[in-house]
């Protein structure tokens, strides 16, 4: 089989080349995360017209740094009646399943880390593992307001999957493929041919582009609330839950959550930019494309939607616990199934 | 060499998380037990090439079966303070129980060996993709067979909104 990732190509397929594909997206998880947090800062004081952090570095640009340093000092604490067994594995299984899904995200033209032709299909699958995680710490606090944020988180997630799930059927039914990078491929050549605006084809395509992008939309808002992020974080609503189902974590543990938070969030970002925004290509077409311009474009496009995440954060309110069911169950579902259709009719025709 | 130790890992995987599932007294051991269990499994389905079984593997058994489950535990065991737990298996139990698992095993194990398996070569030498194959074998030969399995889960889910409905 072809292969795309760039190390077996200068290594062999050997441990080493393996060692690294797995070691150099947790690099770049790391100083994503620490970059994600210094923008959550920022972008909320900007918001609210503060300043946010100024005294640590220029402008306040090793905030984050300073925030690592702190939460390595902190105490580590386990309730005396928590089970202590699942209370240490939980951060572990969350901080897994998230990571998990960094397996199949391609980078660039000559890097995924493991090329499978039914990346998104696995990249929906491992998040199946946040949900057993969260459930997991919920319990294991032996605390009522844990376990109320745990069961909600995971009650958000489940519904919150299918309209997502019916969205990536129907990206996978318009381009033929589960494989991430041949769906990136196909959207090679400019902007035109994002599957945001119908994919590749001919002018017949126009009648399908407000259905593409009610369906970006419908993921956007789905990945929101998969991801625990405002409007839907009502799992760790602090004036009902204190903090939902890490409020007994402490220390490293609780930066584990915050990180499976943050690699979640660029997870849902990737594959919205690879199925909807065309991944690593350019959107000039061939101008400033290629390896390292992909890499470029493809971390450019993650990125800013990371930024409308944390934008949205900022800006909206929370939704009640049966604003989002409703939401979830009566408004997106029923347009997912009903983009799923025409978007199935488009393929038939055409 | 490298498919030998990931085999031996999945395998030890899995048998050591199942006998937790059995032995374990505290069923949400069990539960949490038979997560490791289902990705073991899934595992072994990757190094068979298995690809699309695997992942399903995990998003049925993972992420469906195994948070109904625990969803059940959590409500029940923790929440009402009702203790579940086999608290009542006496010795004449544990006899018959331990007599019938035996004779499963030895019949499963005398079946496994003296069964003749007709092994046929690949004929499809590409074995990096099943879906496309997957795909249209359940959409032509095995059609009757899908369509009754959707049917069915679609009566399940009708069924389940009707017992919700009616309090």
């Amino acid at each position: 089989m072809e292969t795309f990732n760039v190390f077996e190509k200068i290594f062999g397929l050997n441990f080493l080349s393996a060692l690294i594909s797995v070691i150099l997206p947790l690099v770049f998880l790391i100083i994503y995360a620490l970059i994600a947090i210094l923008g959550e800062l920022k972008i909320s004081a900007w918001i609210q017209e503060r300043l946010g952090p100024m005294r640590t570095g220029p402008y306040g640009i090793l905030q984050p740094l300073a925030e690592v340093v702190k939460l390595i000092q902190k105490e580590d604490i386990v309730p005396a009646g928590a089970n202590r067994l699942l209370f240490n594995l939980a951060p572990y299984v969350i901080f897994a399943g998230s990571f998990a899904g960094f397996a199949v995200i391609p980078f660039s033209a000559a890097f995924v880390p493991a090329e499978i032709n039914i990346g998104l299909f696995y990249v929906f699958a491992v998040g199946a593992f946040a949900v057993i995680g969260i459930v997991m710490g919920g319990w294991a606090s032996n605390n009522k307001y844990s376990l109320l944020g745990a069961m909600r988180s995971a009650s958000q997630m489940i519904s919150y999957e299918i309209p997502g799930a019916l969205v990536i059927l129907s990206a996978a039914v318009l381009a033929n493929s589960l494989d991430m990078q041949k769906i990136t491929t196909l959207q090679d050549g400019g902007f035109w041919n994002w599957f945001l605006f119908g994919g590749p084809g001919n002018w017949t395509k126009i009648w399908i582009i407000p259905f593409t992008l009610l369906l970006s939309l419908i993921y956007m808002i789905a990945s929101l609330a998969e991801t625990n992020r405002t409007p839907f974080d009502i799992p760790e609503g602090e004036s009902e839950l204190v903090a939902g189902y890490h409020t007994e974590y402490s220390g490293m543990k609780f930066a584990m959550f915050f990180f499976a938070e943050y690699s979640n969030m660029f997870i849902v970002a990737a594959i919205l930019t690879v199925v909807f925004l065309g991944g690593w290509t350019s959107p000039f077409g061939t101008f400033m494309g290629g390896f390292w311009w992909g890499i470029f474009w493809f971390i450019l496009k993650a990125m800013f939607i990371v930024f409308i995440q944390i934008w949205l954060r900022w800006t909206l309110p929370r939704v009640r616990v049966d604003q989002l069911m409703y939401l979830g169950w009566k408004v997106l579902l029923p347009f997912s199934l009903v983009c799923f259709i025409v978007i199935s009719l488009y393929r038939i025709i055409y | 060499m490298l498919v030998d130790i990931v085999f031996w890992f999945f395998a030890v995987l899995i048998i050591g998380s199942a006998l937790v599932v059995v032995l374990s007294k505290n069923m949400i051991y069990s539960v949490f037990a038979l997560l490791f269990t289902f990705f073991g499994v899934a595992g072994i389905y990757v190094l068979l090439n298995a690809d699309f079984l695997a992942v399903t593997q995990i998003m049925i058994y993972i992420g469906g079966i195994l948070v109904l489950l625990i969803f059940g535990i959590m409500l029940t065991s923790n929440v009402t303070g009702v203790d579940i737990k086999s608290v009542q298996t006496g010795k004449i139990q544990m006899f018959f129980a331990g007599l019938v698992s035996i004779l499963i095993i030895v019949s499963i194990s005398f079946i496994a060996y003296s069964t003749n398996w007709k092994v046929s070569p690949t004929t499809n030498t590409d074995v990096s993709t099943t879906i496309e194959s997957i795909g249209k074998q359940l959409l032509t030969n095995y059609l009757l067979a899908f369509e009754s399995a959707s049917v069915l889960l679609l009566i399940a889910i009708i069924g389940a909104a009707l017992i919700a409905r009616r309090k």
